[in-house]
């Protein structure tokens, strides 16, 4: 293992890595508020790489346009997901809400079985992402999809950042994720909030969901899934409910994914449990996460 | 008379009485008398086997409130340990074709009942494995560390070919299964659970779920009795996952994947999450609908005009239904009561004396 072999895997680590903290930032948003899994989450992202697909490939739509447009309709489905399977169960116990949310990301996937084909398509990827594009730095390759990821996830990061501390609409998100009730009799409206949540972690899923596209350049139908429970977990590492926390969650992940796929090749079909055995010995350590705080059991 | 004879009368007659449809079912058929064919009696099969799942699944999620996603996975261990066990010397040289199977398995071959518990138990120690981490805590944790789980059984038995022969599966399983298997199996199952839901541990175990804070105040331990819970569910379902490898004959990593779950998932919510007995039905209603509506993946010819069937259809409409049913009927078909004769005649007699006072 040279130095240079390190390094590669290291930028492909921080690409994944910031890839999965991208999405997981969903989850954690999510379930601070609401406590919820939001099993769906993971599926907006095949609905935004879908959105893509076709508006290259059939209304020849370029890049920008299309991801907009990917943008605005995975958010929108996001909304609706809120308005419809979760917002009349607001007072239902939480496994009610858990299951309406197995049953939306169950629902979202067959759909897309259905109307988009269960065989895998091809992502069309631009030009300057082709494979082979890749700029080297001393005797490590990066493709220009490895470096772009983690400069959008950074800017994404920073101006989601900006509204959750700086913007009053985020303030009003941090109050109703501490307390609901207070939230609402300090006249914050609840439903609105949330809707603001779910369409600012809907909208870092379609952008992850595209870019994991154009990463892994073939689509299907429940591409979302592992990713989904994947960042899920990164948000349980880092702390849930915690932007940082699912940050952090998400490189460690990443890295260790790519790490270990690396350096111990006889592992590599486990490729997707590492993550659980992750989640499980975390569970075991410290439960709250690396960043949570211990939240005290209302009574 | 005490509720515990109550219990145990009311099982006996439950047990004779699925007894009689067994044996009219079963053993008629054995002799001829009633004409039920192959895939009718399939399906009954099936009805058995996923009344037993789903009875295992309310255990831990309806009636101790723990949420587990891993049954597909757990039923993997059950399938795969009831298969090895059972299948003969001579059929596992010739399914591990690739790669030959390791020697203490090479030539075991157990009677189907020892196969069947035997699998149960590793299905209650892999539990235990999740178990031990995820319910100490509160919250969610148990529902994606068990999904995690099921993936990484599965993984392990696609990648582990000495002993699960991959990806390729196993064939060949001796097809033990019959209707007195699976209808004694779910029988023994509701026999079982419904006993231990009314002791005094099946009180605590509702109290759990109704309140955790409030049941640890009354000095029920919540580890120990949610622990108890999951790895009796988890036993079942690895009896259940053998009934199914052995009614199929042929089981690989594939069937065990998150959609299995999600079936089970769907008949508990269906039949009342905390209703063994909503249970039991719902098994028989989706298990004769999934059959049902295969129509619609099917191309259909009306005269002149041929529909094209849509692979795939069936899924999207159980999980709108799914969806359906916990937004609007949450409480499922029986809620959390059971099934009861005098219950229903009840509320038959008042539907009517309200017409009339109606009239």
């Amino acid at each position: 293992m040279t130095i240079n072999l390190f390094f590669q895997h290291l930028a492909n680590a921080i690409s994944l890595g910031s890839l999965y903290a991208l999405i997981a930032i969903g989850y954690t948003m999510v379930y601070g508020i609401l406590r919820l899994i939001n099993f769906a989450h993971g599926d907006l992202l095949m609905v935004a790489a879908y959105v893509v697909f076709y508006a290259q490939g059939i209304f020849h739509l370029p890049l920008l346009p299309s991801v907009g447009l990917a943008v605005v309709l995975t958010t929108a489905t996001g909304v609706i997901i809120e308005r419809a399977a979760y917002r009349p169960l607001r007072n239902s116990p939480r496994s009610t809400i858990l299951i309406s949310a197995i049953g939306i990301s169950f629902l979202l996937e067959n759909l897309a079985i259905v109307v988009f084909g269960g065989r895998p398509k091809s992502f069309p990827l631009p030009q300057w992402l082709d494979i082979g594009s890749a700029a080297q730095i001393g005797q490590v390759t990066i493709e220009n999809i490895t470096f772009a990821i983690p400069v959008v996830t950074v800017t994404l990061l920073y101006v989601l950042l900006y509204i959750v501390q700086k913007t009053k609409t985020g303030m009003a998100m941090r109050a109703v994720a501490k307390d609901f009730e207070t939230a609402r009799l300090m006249g914050i409206s609840v439903d609105r909030i949330i809707a603001v949540t779910f369409s600012l972690g809907s909208a870092l899923a379609a952008v992850g969901g595209i870019m994991w596209s154009m990463k892994f350049p073939q689509i299907n139908p429940l591409m979302g899934m592992m990713p989904g429970l994947k960042c899920f977990i990164a948000a349980v590492f880092g702390g849930i409910g915690n932007i940082a926390g699912a940050v952090v969650g998400g490189f460690v992940l990443g890295v260790v994914e790519i790490m270990i796929v690396a350096f111990l090749p006889d592992v590599s079909g486990y490729r997707d449990a590492f993550a659980f055995v992750i989640l499980i010995a975390m569970l075991l350590v410290r439960p709250t996460g690396l960043i949570g705080e211990k939240a005290a059991e209302k009574v | 008379m005490t509720p515990k004879d109550l219990s145990i009368r009311r099982g006996i007659i439950f047990l004779l009485a699925t007894v009689a449809v067994a044996w009219a079912g079963g053993d008629l058929r054995a002799v001829g008398v009633t004409g039920w064919d192959s895939y009718s009696v399939r399906i009954v099969n099936l009805m058995g086997i996923n009344a037993v799942l789903a009875m295992s699944l309310n255990l831990i999620n309806g009636f101790t409130g723990q949420f587990s996603l891993g049954h597909a996975g757990f039923m993997a261990v059950g399938a795969y340990t009831t298969a090895l066990l059972t299948m003969d010397p001579v059929t596992k040289k010739m399914v591990y074709f690739m790669t030959p199977i390791i020697p203490p398995l090479q030539n075991l071959t157990l009677p189907f009942i020892v196969a069947l518990l035997f699998g149960g138990a590793m299905a209650a120690l892999f539990a235990a494995m999740v178990g031990v981490p995820s319910l100490q805590l509160r919250g969610d944790y148990l529902a994606i560390a068990t999904l995690g789980f099921a993936e990484i059984i599965r993984l392990v038995i696609q990648n582990a070919q000495v002993i699960t022969n991959g990806a390729l599966g196993l064939k060949g399983i001796p097809a033990k299964v019959n209707l007195w298997w699976t209808i004694g199996v779910a029988l023994c199952t509701y026999v079982l659970l419904r006993n231990l839901l009314q002791s005094s541990f099946g009180r605590a175990l509702r109290s759990i779920r109704e309140n955790e804070t409030a049941a640890q105040a009354m000095g029920i331990n919540l580890f120990r009795h949610k622990m108890i819970s999951f790895l009796i569910s988890s036993f079942v379902a690895g009896v259940g996952g053998g009934l199914l490898a052995s009614l199929l004959t042929t089981i690989d990593p594939v069937m065990f994947k998150f959609p299995l779950t999600f079936q089970i998932l769907l008949t508990v919510v269906l039949g009342g999450m905390g209703s063994l007995s909503g249970s039991v039905l719902a098994a028989a209603i989706v298990t004769y609908l999934m059959e049902f509506l295969r129509i619609v993946e099917e191309p259909r010819t009306l005269g002149f005009l041929t529909i094209p069937g849509i692979p795939g259809l069936r899924m999207v409409i159980f999980s709108f239904a799914l969806v359906i049913v916990v937004i609007w009927y949450p409480r499922g078909l029986l809620g959390d009561g059971e099934f009861s004769v005098g219950r229903m005649l009840n509320s038959f007699r008042r539907m009517v004396t309200r017409r009339r006072a109606a009239v």
